[in-house]
């Protein structure tokens, strides 16, 4: 390899990406070769890098200078100023939300101060489109001293000791899972890489995907060894493009260095990996779906036992893993079980990525030990509230998950304490919701993916949905009865109880936690017929208050449906008969005359 | 991407289906390619698909209408897809999609007359700390607003 003086990388995650890296990159290639500087400095568009808030994002190294938000327009300044004469561009230096002081480098910025990057440790760092950069970070080592120092049995003692449990949302120790798998009679055996990450508000896997592939690929190759598995499928999301490509390209470049194919590494272990692209259907997420749709059926789930371990993708042995879990495959062989063992809580081992997003200042990809607390993740890691505003909850684990409230803000998270308080771990979005968000509103967002997204087998989650989903509407505009409640609990109970999979199962869970801590705004919909957020349309009133009114007839020109009078230069009113409640009058007054409430 | 006569459809679902013939698990990929070359899955090419793969027509028509993915109808040149995952709806998408569907007079899922623009909500982007995103067939646009002026420029830049 050659050798360089400084390297810059450019995060190409699809947050930046979409932001303008890739002009960015441009740029600097351009601005390099003017100055000559080509062969001693080297461009790399890396995978995320986390803080997808503040992108592109541009870290030089060795120095580990962290520039945000770089325009292509700011990349002659640093490379003139930076890469030629060596002054930083405290310009575009991050600026940390807090303290407002501007932040040097990548590893004094408070949002990586509290993280623990393991699986995320190659992201942002390494260019995903480049075995070898793989291979120098110890890649595909965990494979070698697998095949050549461990046996099968081995392997899958090692997972058991690390205590690693599935990062999908069940949360089922792998080890024992991979046990059961390796346990069963059969010569043909398959596993699975469930990358069909489908909650909204919810990108770890795709940032893992795009910026890391090789660890996914050698992770599950382990897999295929210790239980007996020559096979393998990676079922991604059809909407994560980049993802599928970068898996393409680690694939092929696997299987160029024999690193994937037949007797791998002259061990007479064979594997060979395929991609499937998921056809956009979130209940595919769930592992029976998952096979039923890679064998070419609607994505519908089936009862367990038989589970997958004894009859799963064509009838055969099949292991299911989610991304994050096969990633942290390689990691714990080559750092040892007991090393990873030693993160987290007693029943939690290791990390956990979370997609921090919402109304928090940093938003963007976080690893933090297990048993971490809410407090640490929003307000230390993400800075606080925007705007200041009073926080109010944060919505964890996606439409099948809860809220937490302030009470919560100290709980340690790991998989049990969230289930104790009405939440669950799910895969790891994390979003945070302030005092301008209706918790009745936000319910009725998460029963609404839900209910679209059901696959109609079963008529608890099919039709029950559906009727919670009219109630909340009914709610939400203001029609609410005080029947409406108690039919919410008695249905959202019977949905969870008589539910196949987990997306029935778990599909009330929005609705019943968010009653339990925020019965009040229910009632205040209800009886008061108020949004106390301000934000249930139909709730909204909006009057003009005629001692700031100037008359200057804007809001009357701007009115689509023509209610509000008033002479000019005189105070104007609004007919509530005849008002849609769409805030034009608002939006355009330019006294602040109009009021919402 | 359109295709002109049955017979073109017919050789190109062929050529599709030929390397699934006698594997299991092709019907999606093969739906998948098919409505991409021909734009739609048309009941000319689902009948192809069903004679060369073997699998009943009934079956094929119950798969392409579960997954949200396929589509029976023509579509747009462009499909806009705006983003109503969690982050992007407590920032604002649901506007923006009322904006836009005003804007070009379409609803929901509808495609516009002259088949310039397809509107489709979307679960999520995976790209929740650019929102409120929407991305017009592969390109993300993120931190929009439902500003008409702003969208109308956006719009323009797809013919």
């Amino acid at each position: 390899m050659a050798l360089y003086r400084a390297h810059v990388l450019i995060c190409h995650g699809t947050g930046c990406a979409s932001g303008g890296a890739p002009k960015v990159l441009e740029a600097f290639k351009e601005e390099l070769a003017k100055k000559g500087l080509e062969k001693e400095i080297l461009v790399i568009a890396t995978g995320c890098h986390g803080m997808c808030e503040f992108g592109p994002i541009v870290v030089v190294y060795p120095e580990g200078t962290f520039y945000s938000q770089v325009k292509p327009s700011d990349v002659a300044e640093i490379v003139e100023e930076h890469l030629y004469k060596g002054r930083i561009v405290t310009r575009l230096l991050y600026k940390e939300p807090l303290s407002a002081q501007k932040v040097c480098h990548y590893k004094d910025i408070p949002f990586y101060g509290k993280q623990h990057r393991i699986v995320l440790s190659n992201c942002g760092y390494i260019n995903p489109d480049n075995i070898d950069e793989y291979i120098s970070r110890d890649g595909y080592q965990a494979l070698g001293k697998c095949l050549v120092e461990m046996t099968p049995a081995a392997v899958i003692d090692e997972m058991k000791k690390s205590g690693l449990r599935g990062r999908g949302g069940g949360g089922f120790p792998t080890g024992m899972k991979w046990g059961f798998c390796a346990a069963s009679p059969g010569d043909k055996k398959y596993v699975i890489c469930n990358a069909d990450e489908g909650d909204p508000g919810a990108f770890m896997d795709r940032s893992i995907l795009e910026g890391d592939p090789h660890a996914v690929i050698e992770g599950m190759m382990i897999g295929g060894y210790a239980m007996g598995a020559d096979e393998g499928y990676i079922y991604c999301r059809a909407e994560y493009p980049l993802a599928i490509k970068r898996l393409q390209t680690a694939i092929k470049n696997a299987t160029e260095y024999g690193l994937l194919g037949e007797d791998i590494l002259g061990t007479g272990f064979n594997f060979t990996l395929h991609i499937k692209e998921g056809a956009g259907a979130f209940v595919c997420g769930e592992e029976t779906a998952l096979m039923a749709s890679i064998e070419g059926q609607r994505g519908m789930p089936r009862a367990r036992p038989p589970f997958p371990a004894v009859k799963g993708l064509w009838g055969k042995p099949t292991n299911i893993n989610n991304v994050e879990t096969w990633a942290n495959v390689p990691r714990i062989i080559v750092q040892g079980a007991e090393c990873f063992a030693a993160m987290g809580t007693e029943k939690s081992k290791g990390t956990k990525v979370f997609a921090l997003t919402g109304k928090v200042k940093n938003t963007g990809l976080v690893e933090v030990p297990m048993g971490i607390t809410i407090r640490e993740i929003v307000f230390e890691i993400g800075g606080g509230i925007i705007g200041d505003k009073k926080f109010k909850a944060v919505q964890i684990g996606g439409p099948s998950g809860g809220c937490l409230v302030d009470e919560h803000l100290d709980l340690a998270v790991d998989y049990e304490s969230l289930t104790a308080a009405g939440a669950i771990m799910g895969s790891g979005g994390l979003v945070v919701l302030d005092e301008g968000n209706c918790m009745v509103d936000t319910a009725k967002f998460f029963l609404e993916f839900t209910q679209r997204e059901s696959c109609g087998k079963c008529v608890p989650c099919r039709e029950g949905t559906k009727k919670m989903l009219d109630i909340l509407t009914r709610i939400t505009e203001g029609k609410g009865v005080p029947e409406d409640i108690d039919r919410l609990l008695y249905l959202g109970n019977q949905i969870k109880d008589a539910s196949l999979c987990a997306l029935g199962g778990t599909a009330p869970n929005p609705v019943l936690t968010t009653l339990k801590y925020f019965r009040h705004e229910y009632e205040a919909h209800i009886f008061d017929k108020k949004c106390p957020a301000g934000v249930c349309q139909s709730l909204l009133r909006y009057s003009i208050n005629t001692e700031k009114c100037i008359g200057c007839t804007k809001c009357a020109r701007n009115c689509p449906v023509s209610c509000i009078s008033g002479k000019v230069k005189e105070p104007h009113v609004i007919d509530q008969d005849k008002c849609i409640k769409c805030g034009a009058c608002m939006d355009n007054c330019p006294v602040g005359a109009v009021v919402k409430g | 991407m359109v295709v002109e006569t049955k017979q073109d459809v017919r050789s190109m679902v062929q050529e599709i289906t030929a390397p699934w013939k006698g594997k299991h698990g092709g019907v999606i990929p093969v739906l998948q390619e098919t409505q991409k070359k021909v734009g739609y899955l048309s009941r000319e090419a689902m009948e192809v698909v069903s004679e060369e793969l073997g699998v009943p027509l009934a079956e094929l028509y119950g798969v392409a209408t579960f997954y949200a993915q396929f589509h029976l109808k023509p579509r747009g040149r462009h499909i806009i897809r705006v983003c109503r995952g969690t982050a992007c709806h407590v920032r604002g998408s649901g506007k923006i999609m009322d904006k836009i569907m005003s804007m070009l007079k379409v609803k929901e899922n509808g495609t516009t007359d002259d088949l310039r623009f397809t509107l489709e909500p979307v679960a999520c982007l995976g790209c929740c700390g650019l929102a409120p995103v929407v991305m017009i067939d592969d390109d993300t646009h993120g931190r929009l607003t439902d500003d008409e002026a702003a969208l109308q420029k956006f719009l323009d830049q797809y013919a």
